[in-house]
């Protein structure tokens, strides 16, 4: 079973994220934001991380640089899921070294497609 | 919904577009119907019935057969069919048709245009090999409104997400607004037409590959047969077939023959084992 980090500063999200995950098999462990989900990360790699933009502490970007520079952390597929949804955001995750991107809102075929997409279904 | 009522939308249907509705869809008719009535000045479906049977006026028939099409898409839709059109058909091609360097495609329910802009992707994405080849994507469908969407290449953020890789949208995308619009040069590798696949296929030319895909599911088995054995006569012997997943030649012509381990993928039966094997090499 692959594991996926869902890194969103919002429960509700990230109940929604958990259960379409689960239902496509994956193993679901949950981030409030982005330093959080690089305390996890530095503890065990995950092999997807379904990540938000906007959030306290450390923002998703952040979070995806920092991670990039982290021992091991060019291995877990990162796929962004943002409300942001214009082409600057979109080209600068995408620079930082994420796979693919999600605009919000977004549901089980949208998050099944992309996944499909960068090979984990 | 009377059932004369049903008969008679349903008889016009089949005659028009060859969509065969049954009866437990009779709600699609209501809830598709009714709009036309409203915007029509009408109170209900049962008027709008009325005035079919009384005046059959060719604009109404028209919006009928229409809204009753279903028009869902998306890019790359199922992956496979756009691999084995990269990495079979068009090598093939590119080798049988080095003399000529002309090859048309034709989507012949094109919708709102996801299948042939992710066909014309393909090739943008290869014109370093296409250098001074002359490849043609013609769109055609019986709905004037998802042509007329798919020649502006305007799509919502949910479209763009189904089935579009992130690194495509930033590469051809242009957003306007809320939504996304397909850059001008892949727009312009696509020509769409309105045209019936009922009707005689005398005007379109011919072809080296045609896209079929998810409109042969609404005909019934005559309509296939007699679609697929006229599409047969519009390819030459080398020329290839994309059903979708959920269609088959099989038990509807022998004008076609799956190419086995290449799902979706028909050749003609006239093919040679050379060509046969060149599609299966992938
Ligand atoms: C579900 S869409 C398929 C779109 C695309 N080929 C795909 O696979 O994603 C079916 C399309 O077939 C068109 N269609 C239905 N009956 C037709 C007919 N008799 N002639 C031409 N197009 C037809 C509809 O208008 C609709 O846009």
């Amino acid at each position: 079973m692959k594991s996926c980090l869902v890194v969103d500063d919002s429960k509700i999200i990230r109940k929604v994220a958990r259960r379409i995950l689960e239902e496509l098999d994956f193993d679901i462990q949950e981030a409030v934001d982005g330093q959080d989900a690089l305390d996890i990360c530095k503890n065990s790699m995950p092999d997807v991380v379904l990540l938000d933009w906007n959030m306290p502490v450390m923002n998703g970007l952040d979070f995806l640089k920092a991670l990039r520079k982290t021992e091991g952390g060019t291995s877990p597929v990162v796929v962004f899921c943002t409300t942001e949804n214009d082409m600057s955001h979109i080209s600068a995750a995408i620079s930082a070294g994420a796979d693919e991107y999600i605009m919000k809102p977004f549901d089980r075929e949208i998050i099944e497609s992309k996944f499909v997409q960068v090979g984990l279904l | 919904m009377k059932s004369e009522d049903f008969e008679l939308i349903s008889g016009l249907l089949k005659q028009r577009s060859g969509l065969i509705l049954p009866k437990d869809k009779v709600y699609l008719l209501e809830s598709r119907l009714t709009p036309i009535a409203h915007r029509r000045g009408l109170d209900s479906l049962d008027e709008l019935v009325s005035e079919v049977r009384l005046k059959r006026k060719e604009d109404l028939l028209t919006e009928i057969t229409e809204a009753m099409t279903t028009n869902e898409s998306f890019f790359f839709r199922d992956n496979k069919p756009f691999d084995l059109f990269k990495d079979s058909v068009l090598p093939q091609l590119l080798e049988s048709r080095a003399s000529r360097k002309k090859i048309r495609i034709w989507c012949a329910a094109a919708s709102t245009g996801q299948e042939p802009y992710s066909l014309a992707i393909i090739l943008k994405e290869l014109s370093a090999k296409l250098v001074g080849w002359n490849i043609e994507i013609i769109g055609t469908d019986i709905s004037q409104k998802v042509l007329d969407k798919a020649k502006m290449g305007l799509f919502s953020q949910f479209e763009v997400q189904r089935g579009l890789p992130i690194q495509l949208l930033i590469k051809y995308f242009n957003q306007v607004g809320e939504l996304w619009q397909i850059s001008e040069d892949i727009r312009n590798m696509v020509s769409y037409r309105k045209y019936n696949l009922l009707d005689p296929y005398t005007l379109l030319g011919s072809f080296d590959v045609i896209f079929c895909r998810n409109v042969l599911i609404y005909f019934d088995q005559q309509t296939k047969t007699e679609v697929l054995e006229k599409m047969r006569k519009l390819l030459p012997n080398d020329g290839t077939l994309f059903l979708g997943a959920a269609e088959t030649v099989l038990g509807i012509t022998d004008k076609f023959k799956p190419v086995q381990g290449q799902r979706g993928l028909y050749s003609t039966a006239d093919a040679s084992m050379e060509v046969i094997g060149k599609l299966r090499a992938v």
